[in-house]
């Protein structure tokens, strides 16, 4: 196996990065090819020691090889460990059966408050008072469409076999923002109170609605002809469909607002407003008897939609 | 996160009715998500895990239910003391102390 660089310098794996400079300075002067000519033995621990003096005097890389991030080689490992997710914020999830057992918890922590295991003090403190201690905080992700941050609901949240929560997503919500659902973390110990459930929520992407604050971006197609006459259709909105007047003449990237039809948040009755963005398309290349009449067709009142851009 | 079958692109070796078998038997826990599953990074690591153990030590299910088991005790183990730890780190300098000094030396 090969050795790890602390090894390779001979410090402890805390040493300090004054310590660490110094062993490889003292290795160096030993090892130096220039001072070793002709023996390749010493040239190849050189390497090995300015190979590990480069990782360790690294702060970023040693706290990366030290988390098994990567190897003595400063390679990526092509695993990365369980422990730290483990250990992480979600790890929680695989906790025995889905959670602690707090009756084997309370034996744990009964040891700090009796002086030592066993005995009749067993699970009692100092004073004779049982150890109580609150459960802690757990930590949950949540994906929820588009739509349904926007305009609110309710979600399961699967966590364990048998086990759920029911998650009240409120109107408006935004990305990476944090419910917290009192008591529905860990269990407490010895009469102590549960933790909490933080729920990081993550609104997945809408294929046309965006968010501007309250307000709702829609970018809508519409034809030459609606655009050109005008029309009533039909708009998507994060509450449903509604209908919507296009005036005659509209152009290309003419903002047209649907009051209140964004987002509304609770004690916000106004809410705000979808805004719909008007996009002209032509479709599949053209319908020939228009261009045939376009051809024809000379405007009474001529404009060069490009004016003052080019001189 | 990551969907059921990106998994299985992603761990040559893998096969379908393994990972179904997994989820089944709840030694892996996706997030349920419109009709599929949705694996975020610890459900990930898990896999990998279970792949490791499984191909360095040829366990069958049964004693993989056992290693797990074991393994999440641990880790359950180690979170609580390290919320612990974390409550011992918060106090004054010299209630820190106090606890060092009671702690008996580990043999």
């Amino acid at each position: 196996m090969a050795q790890t660089p602390y090894e390779v310098l001979g410090v402890k794996t805390d040493a300090s990065p004054d310590d660490i400079r110094k062993a490889y300075r003292k290795l160096a002067k030993q090892l130096h090819p220039d001072l070793n000519p002709g023996k390749p033995e010493a040239e190849a621990r050189f390497k090995t020691v300015t190979a590990a003096y480069d990782l360790l005097s690294d702060a970023d890389k040693r706290a990366r090889y030290d988390r098994g991030e990567i190897d003595e080689s400063g390679a990526e490992r092509p695993h990365y460990s369980y422990r730290p997710h483990a250990e992480g914020a979600q790890g929680w999830k695989y906790g025995p059966q889905g959670e602690m057992d707090p009756a084997d918890l309370e034996d744990l922590f009964a040891m700090f408050g009796s002086g030592g295991m066993g005995g009749a003090r067993r699970g009692r403190g100092a004073r004779g008072e049982q150890f109580a201690m609150p459960g802690g905080d757990r930590l949950y992700t949540l994906t929820v469409d588009f739509v349904e941050a926007a305009a609110g609901g309710k979600q399961r949240l699967s966590l364990a076999p048998e086990n759920w929560l029911d998650v009240t997503i409120p109107p408006g919500i935004e990305e990476g923002q944090v419910l917290r659902l009192k008591g529905k973390g860990d269990p407490g110990i010895g009469g102590g109170p549960a933790g909490d459930a933080l729920i990081e929520v993550h609104v997945a992407p809408h294929p046309y609605f965006r968010r501007d604050g309250d307000n709702i971006l829609v970018e809508l197609p519409v034809s030459l002809s609606e655009a050109v006459l005008g029309a009533r259709i039909t708009v998507p909105t994060v509450t449903g469909p509604v209908t919507m007047t296009i005036p005659k003449g509209a152009d290309s990237g003419a903002q047209l607002r649907l009051r209140g039809k964004g987002i509304h948040r609770r004690g916000d009755p106004a809410g705000g407003d979808q805004i719909v963005t008007l996009k002209i398309v032509i479709g599949d290349s053209g319908d020939a008897e228009l261009a045939s009449f376009l051809e024809t067709w000379a405007p009474k009142h001529p404009a060069d939609p490009r004016r003052g851009m080019v001189s | 996160m990551i969907a059921f079958d990106e998994l299985l692109i992603r761990y040559r070796g893998l096969e379908r009715r393994d990972l179904s078998r997994w989820v089944e038997n709840h030694w892996v826990l996706p997030e349920r998500h419109a009709e599929t599953w949705v694996f975020h990074e610890v459900d990930v690591a898990r896999v990998e895990l279970i792949l490791d153990i499984r191909r360095d030590f040829a366990i069958d299910d049964d004693a993989m239910e056992l290693v797990l088991g074991l393994l999440d005790q641990v880790y359950g183990l180690r979170r609580q003391m390290r919320r612990l730890c974390e409550a011992v780190a918060a106090q004054p300098e010299e209630v820190q102390d106090a606890i060092r000094r009671a702690l008996p030396k580990s043999r």
